[in-house]
């Protein structure tokens, strides 16, 4: 399967190679992790954010649910809920607080409920989940408003 | 053969039982959602069908590295304390999660759903293992060949992504919700890259050990593609969040490097005249059939990513069933069978199912027949959904999903046949192993 040449590698080039590779890496997660995210408006610090976060988690929401197209098929992609004119904040309430015929109702008390709600709302902040048509770019690549 | 080493190899092989039977539930689970929510739930089930596979996958590719180390880097890893601890504190640490998944006690991410503070003794365990490879390592002066490169990259890049997967523990990383996002992917798609180098190591170890040829793991062109491998783990794990309004650069090096892995696609359509001809040659080797089967696999997942890796195409996959076709695909079709093929060949497998080897063809056919019907099921069903959600923009999730369902229904009945073939196989697995008493083929 891997019969290709049989001339072989010395191993110094070999450490070489590797060792650029893995500064490149390194170089290149410490950008990513600075500068990844453009959008400094709607860093948030707001405690019921990330407990409600936290209960996402812990309820495992996203088994079923996705945020920009990340999570599991069973429900709907819920990064901009928050901002659907026809469901709105009781809808949400609604459908967490005693979930439907296929959603499992997870007997949360009212301050759980509400805290998942502002974290669903702090999330459709940073952006929208579907990439509109005109994002395309001829190459192939996207090039996303901010 | 040490006690742990047969636990371990027990271990894996119930992971394996255990990712098939609740990945069956978790089907039916989803299309019947309104039978299980009560006992059983989807939210349950699921973190638990891909927790025991991930596990597996891992559990079984170290195992393969420990047992195999003798006689590539001359140190006993079977009777090491680094190695011990590994496997003790590896195996008490996923019970413990399967016990909080019991209880419907989650707190983790995607593919990682148990308590947070689990992440610690698994670390410390890989850690373990990572201290008792790299002695060996060290300690061995001979030219290494690439199966060696690869296993330490694996186990280096799963250490390094384990700690990144984690991070969102740091309170920085949680203010805002695009670095965490883009962190958590970047860490798990680096991540299957160095499960990958560990498992493609293995699978180049055995290709040495049948053929004989030690100038296949030694070659120019092998460590070219090592390299890209390589690459490609480190900067090729942007298409999971080519949605994302994170800075465009890191869509845009995503997009570059995976169009690398064309020269991997073309590599693989040169070779398949000479495999074709080792496959008649070999043709009757249990490990060479699974590491046929793996390559069909690699074909056929490897012409899905290179589509889902042009962000126009990813436009329409994102979020939809053919996300769910290329992981299923590459973690059964490609991993599964290395791994059943290694271990076949660690447990002599060929000599010891010699009654049973009708029985073994065709649960083989099974499930190779059965994958695929899962895996374009499930290619099908991301089709409709990305038709329906982006062309159509339909809105209304249960309406655009219910012709979705009906197509899911087929994917269901896939795994069934991938459960009862797999099933069968791991059974013959484990007699073979009762009557060795344990790992015994070139491991000594």
């Amino acid at each position: 399967m891997y019969i290709f040449t049989t001339t072989l590698v010395s191993t110094g080039m070999l450490r070489l190679v590797w060792g650029i590779l893995f500064v490149s890496f390194c170089l290149y997660t410490g950008w990513v992790y600075l500068y990844c995210d453009e959008k400094k408006d709607v860093a948030q610090n707001d405690p019921a954010v990330t407990e409600g976060w936290h209960l996402w988690q812990q309820k495992n929401c996203q088994s079923c649910h996705q945020l920009y197209g990340l999570g599991g098929y069973m429900g709907p992609d819920l990064t901009n809920i928050s901002r659907d004119s026809s469901k709105g904040e009781q809808y949400m309430y609604t459908f967490i607080k005693y979930g439907s015929g296929r959603m499992p109702a997870f007997q949360m008390n009212d301050d759980e409920v509400y805290k998942i709600i502002s974290f669903l709302q702090w999330v459709d902040k940073s952006g929208k989940s579907q990439v509109p048509e005109e994002a395309v770019h001829w190459t192939g690549t996207y090039f996303i408003d901010k | 053969m040490p006690l742990h080493i047969r636990i371990y190899t027990k271990f894996v092989f119930l992971l394996l039982l255990a990712a098939l039977v609740l990945g069956l539930l978790s089907s039916w689970a989803y299309l019947y959602p309104e039978l299980f929510n009560k006992h059983l739930p989807f939210y349950q089930l699921r973190p638990m069908h891909t927790s025991a596979a991930l596990f597996f996958i891992i559990s079984a590719a170290s195992l393969c590295i420990i047992i195999f180390h003798k006689i590539t880097l001359g140190r006993d890893a079977t009777n090491s304390i680094y190695e011990k601890t590994f496997i003790i504190g590896w195996i008490a640490t996923i019970l413990v999660i399967f016990t909080y998944y019991g209880f419907k006690q989650f707190g983790g991410r995607e593919y990682w759903e148990f308590p947070a503070w689990l992440a610690m003794p698994l670390l410390f365990s890989w850690a373990s293992l990572m201290i008792g490879y790299y002695k060996g390592w060290l300690k061995c002066t001979d030219k290494k060949p690439l199966y060696i490169w690869m296993w330490s990259t694996g186990i280096l890049f799963f250490f390094i992504t384990f700690i990144e997967q984690n991070l969102w523990q740091i309170s920085w990383f949680r203010q805002s919700f695009l670095r965490e996002l883009t962190v958590q992917w970047k860490a798990n798609g680096s991540m299957v890259g160095a499960w990958n180098q560990m498992i493609y190591g293995s699978s180049l170890f055995l290709m040495v050990m049948i053929s004989g040829d030690k100038t296949i793991a030694l070659n120019k062109k092998a460590f070219f593609f090592y390299f890209l491998g390589l690459t490609n783990l480190m900067f090729n794990w942007g298409h999971h969040i080519y949605n994302l309004p994170a800075h465009g650069a890191i869509r845009h090096i995503s997009y570059i490097i995976s169009m690398t892995e064309w020269l991997i696609f073309i590599s693989i359509i040169q070779g398949f005249k000479s495999k074709l001809a080792e496959a008649r040659k070999l043709r009757h080797l249990v490990p060479y059939k699974f590491l046929v089967a793996s390559e069909f696999w690699v074909f056929a997942n490897l012409t899905l990513a290179l589509f889902m890796s042009i962000p126009a195409v990813n436009r329409y996959t994102h979020g939809t069933h053919i996300t769910v076709a290329h992981a299923m695909g590459t973690t059964i079709g490609i991993n599964t069978m290395i791994l059943l093929g290694i271990l076949g060949y660690a447990l002599d497998i060929d000599s010891k199912i010699q009654a049973g080897k009708r029985l073994f063809t065709r649960a083989y056919l099974l499930v190779q027949t059965s994958l695929l019907v899962f895996w374009l099921s499930l290619i099908g069903a991301g089709i409709l959904k990305g038709y329906r959600s982006v062309s159509l923009g339909m809105t209304e999730f249960q309406i655009m999903m219910e012709p979705v369902n009906n197509v899911l229904k087929l994917f269901a009945i896939g795994g069934i046949g991938i459960a009862i073939g797999m099933s069968i196989i791991v059974v013959q697995y484990w007699q073979a192993m009762a009557k060795s008493k344990g790992i015994v083929k070139d491991t000594q």
